[in-house]
């Protein structure tokens, strides 16, 4: 899908969300009866690769546009009714408060403010990261107290501009910010040594650094300076709805507590196991609640496949990142990852 | 004729009222419907999140600025260097332009035809890949720690460029103020044109005074990861400045040769049969009149490039625009922070066009007297 705006576009976009802001009609609740009308979810992301990014044929593809399209998948049983919407961490917040997308995947970290100032709410966390320092090796750094008077390439508005101000004030350390709103410009000015340091969560800073053309001459120091949970937000005050996100992103990871994958969930159709019975549709019940078709658990499995398979294929092991699942490893398996009981 | 204009006239109010009412319709219902939104979402409207600490860095501010300064001193710190870059650029893209003009007038054909393509060049492409251009160009520069050194003590990088700068010590400061006081003292006192006693009097004691204590220079050197000591001029301030400048300075030039050419054959002719030269006719002719068409383009071209400046955002300048968007991005405050954005760029323009405005009618009072 032509998703991509020009960058001058982009620019004036907080604007004509401001506007929207102010001019939008009041839509309370039924998200899912525009959602339903237009056959589309819109879904709200960041052009951030392996979150989301357009491949070669213009295609999103991602950890985050994966999680767009198990929504799409639980609603039409068609994974590609997403109308992907490029945001920028500037004007992402107003993209969803204006209605301008129906749920924002965007890489947004769930912080108290954003819950109480912003007017959004929070899904599941999708996954755990933490803040990073990307420095090239000939700099001799070790650890990131190290980094005394250095230039830091960020991104305005975003989480980590603020935890890096803190992490150099609470270690009385000073730094020099470099930030620009486009990420091009931000790497431009990092490979070509403006900066001295890249900071972003650190999923990101491992992706940036297998797509710099000397990955082996850069390195990821070993401190998290924060702790980052990744959720997908929605606006306040609209329940289904948020209902409706909430649970498609625990099917995922209720699948994978089943061990239902998206190559064996049709052998599963004989299952004698009550609660995968319930849970893939094949009793059903627990569709009609939230307006879904009964089998909405099974087509999201089938479309994306579940959560462990989402994460492999964008960041472990059958991505090129190889990142290990650490935190984002199912409860069961000493991670964080849960889903309530599907019953 | 005289029934048709009654008739107009009574129309008219009729016409303003319901005019107004749909104003008034309009601006009530898009009223309503923000506080509901802003309600339904339970976002509070107001002011009072400028006085909490902004908690991010800024560099690159005229004014100092901290994580732990308020929202508003970080509006500030960033309108500030918006003045800064639309004062700096009207300044020299004017100067540059009134340059170009001249050139473009010029009967050498390859002068002419390069400043042709220049301005053609600058006027055809947009503003903001200008920008990412010298932004790259400066990006191109040696890294910070293989530095050229133009002169000794200045550095050119892609850190842009750092430069040894004075500190004066105390005493200066005192014969600066004492110089000021004299001059403004004799100047009442004694009202001559030429240099009076006091002045030179006072001059001599600054001359003395900076001798006895001369400013402390601060070297940069590299300390770090940086330079330090020293003023930057920062590479983001200068792509942005020579964006805005080359690009506007293109327009200005086409103003000054068209407010040129507007100028009536007959008073290059009149001029010539006075013996004047080419020079003396361009400045005490046809300069003189040409200014009177110019001015109000300008102003426009002026305005233009403040507003231009706010693309700054791109290339990582912190000007009020990226400022503002920062702040409304980590409060949620977007509406305010738009209302703010409009009201300072209204307030920047309003003043920048009534300061030309008013050099333009004074222009036009000489013309008549």
């Amino acid at each position: 899908m032509p998703d991509r705006k020009p960058v001058s576009l982009r620019l004036l976009a907080p604007f004509a969300a401001a506007l929207a802001l102010i001019a939008g009609t009041a839509q309370a609740g039924p998200t899912l009866d525009a959602v339903k009308a237009r056959s589309t979810v819109k879904c709200g992301v960041l052009n951030s690769p392996g979150g989301s990014a357009p491949d070669a044929n213009g295609e999103w593809r991602g950890f985050n546009a994966d999680f767009c399209r198990a929504i799409a998948a639980a609603l039409f049983n068609d994974p590609r009714k997403v109308e992907f919407v490029a945001t920028t961490r500037q004007q992402r917040f107003t993209a969803i408060q204006s209605g301008e997308v129906d749920v924002l995947i965007a890489g947004v970290t769930q912080t108290v403010t954003r819950a109480l100032q912003l007017g959004l709410h929070f899904g599941p966390i999708v996954l755990h990261d933490g803040q990073g320092f990307l420095v090239p090796k000939a700099l001799k750094v070790a650890k990131a107290t190290e980094l005394d008077g250095a230039t830091v390439c960020t991104m305005p508005g975003t989480t980590t501009e603020l935890n890096v101000t803190d992490f150099f004030r609470l270690n009385k350390i000073s730094y020099k910010p470099v930030v620009a709103e486009e990420f091009r410009e931000v790497l431009a000015a990092f490979t070509a040594g403006r900066c001295d340091v890249l900071t972003q969560d650190a999923s990101a800073l491992a992706i940036t650094r297998s797509q710099l053309p000397k990955p082996d001459d850069y390195v990821l120091l070993p401190e998290r300076i924060s702790k980052e949970p990744i959720a997908p937000a929605v606006r306040f005050g609209d329940d289904q709805w948020q209902e409706i996100v909430n649970w498609t992103i625990w099917a995922t990871i209720q699948a994978e507590e089943f061990g239902i994958a998206r190559d064996t969930v049709d052998g599963f159709a004989g299952s004698p196991d009550p609660s995968v019975r319930r849970f893939l549709g094949i009793d059903p019940g627990i569709g009609e609640a939230i307006r879904l078709d009964p089998r909405w658990a099974y087509n999201i499995v089938k479309a994306v496949g579940n959560y462990g398979e989402i994460f492999e294929r964008n960041y472990g092991k059958d991505s090129p990142l190889k990142f290990a699942r650490g935190p984002n490893e199912l409860v069961q398996r000493g991670g964080l990852i849960v889903s309530p009981p599907f019953r | 004729m005289t029934t048709g204009r009654t008739g107009g006239a009574a129309q008219e109010p009729l016409v303003s009222a319901v005019g107004f009412l749909c104003m008034a319709a309009l601006v009530w219902w898009l009223a309503r419907n923000t506080l509901d939104n802003l309600d339904r979402q339970g976002i509070a409207l107001g002011f009072g999140f400028l006085g909490r600490p902004a908690g991010f860095a800024l560099d690159d501010t005229l004014l100092a600025f901290e994580p732990a300064h308020s929202y508003a001193r970080a509006i500030l710190a960033g309108l500030l260097n918006t003045v800064a870059v639309a004062v700096l650029g009207c300044v020299l893209a004017g100067v540059l332009g009134f340059l170009l003009g001249a050139l473009r007038l010029s009967d050498n054909p390859i002068v002419e035809a390069l400043v042709r393509a220049y301005v053609e060049l600058m006027r055809n492409t947009p503003l903001l890949l200008q920008l990412l251009f010298w932004s790259a160009v400066i990006h191109a520069l040696p890294p910070v720690r293989a530095a050229a050194e133009p002169l000794p003590g200045v550095f050119l990088s892609n850190r842009g460029l750092v430069l040894p700068y004075p500190v004066p010590g105390a005493a200066p400061l005192w014969a600066g103020g004492l110089l000021l006081v004299l001059l403004l003292a004799g100047r009442r006192v004694l009202p001559a044109r030429l240099v009076t006693p006091a002045r030179l009097l006072a001059a001599a004691g600054f001359a003395a005074a900076l001798a006895l204590a001369p400013p402390e220079w601060r070297v940069p050197r590299l300390k770090g990861f940086n330079f330090v000591g020293g003023a930057t001029v920062s590479p983001e301030f200068t792509a942005l400045l020579a964006g805005l400048v080359l690009h506007h300075a293109a327009g200005v030039s086409e103003i000054v040769r068209g407010a040129v050419l507007g100028v009536p054959a007959g008073q290059w002719e009149a001029a010539q049969a006075l013996g004047l030269t080419r020079a003396r006719t361009l400045h005490l002719v046809v300069l003189p009149q040409a200014l009177r068409a110019m001015v109000p383009l300008l102003a426009s071209t002026a305005l233009n490039l403040t507003k231009g400046s706010s693309l700054a955002v791109a290339i990582g300048f912190p000007d009020v625009v990226s400022v503002l968007g920062t702040i409304g991005s980590q409060t949620g405050q977007e509406i305010e922070v738009m209302a703010l954005l409009a009201g300072l760029f209204l307030a920047l323009n309003l003043a920048t066009s009534s300061a030309l405005n008013a050099y333009n009618a004074r222009l036009l009072r000489r013309g008549e007297r």
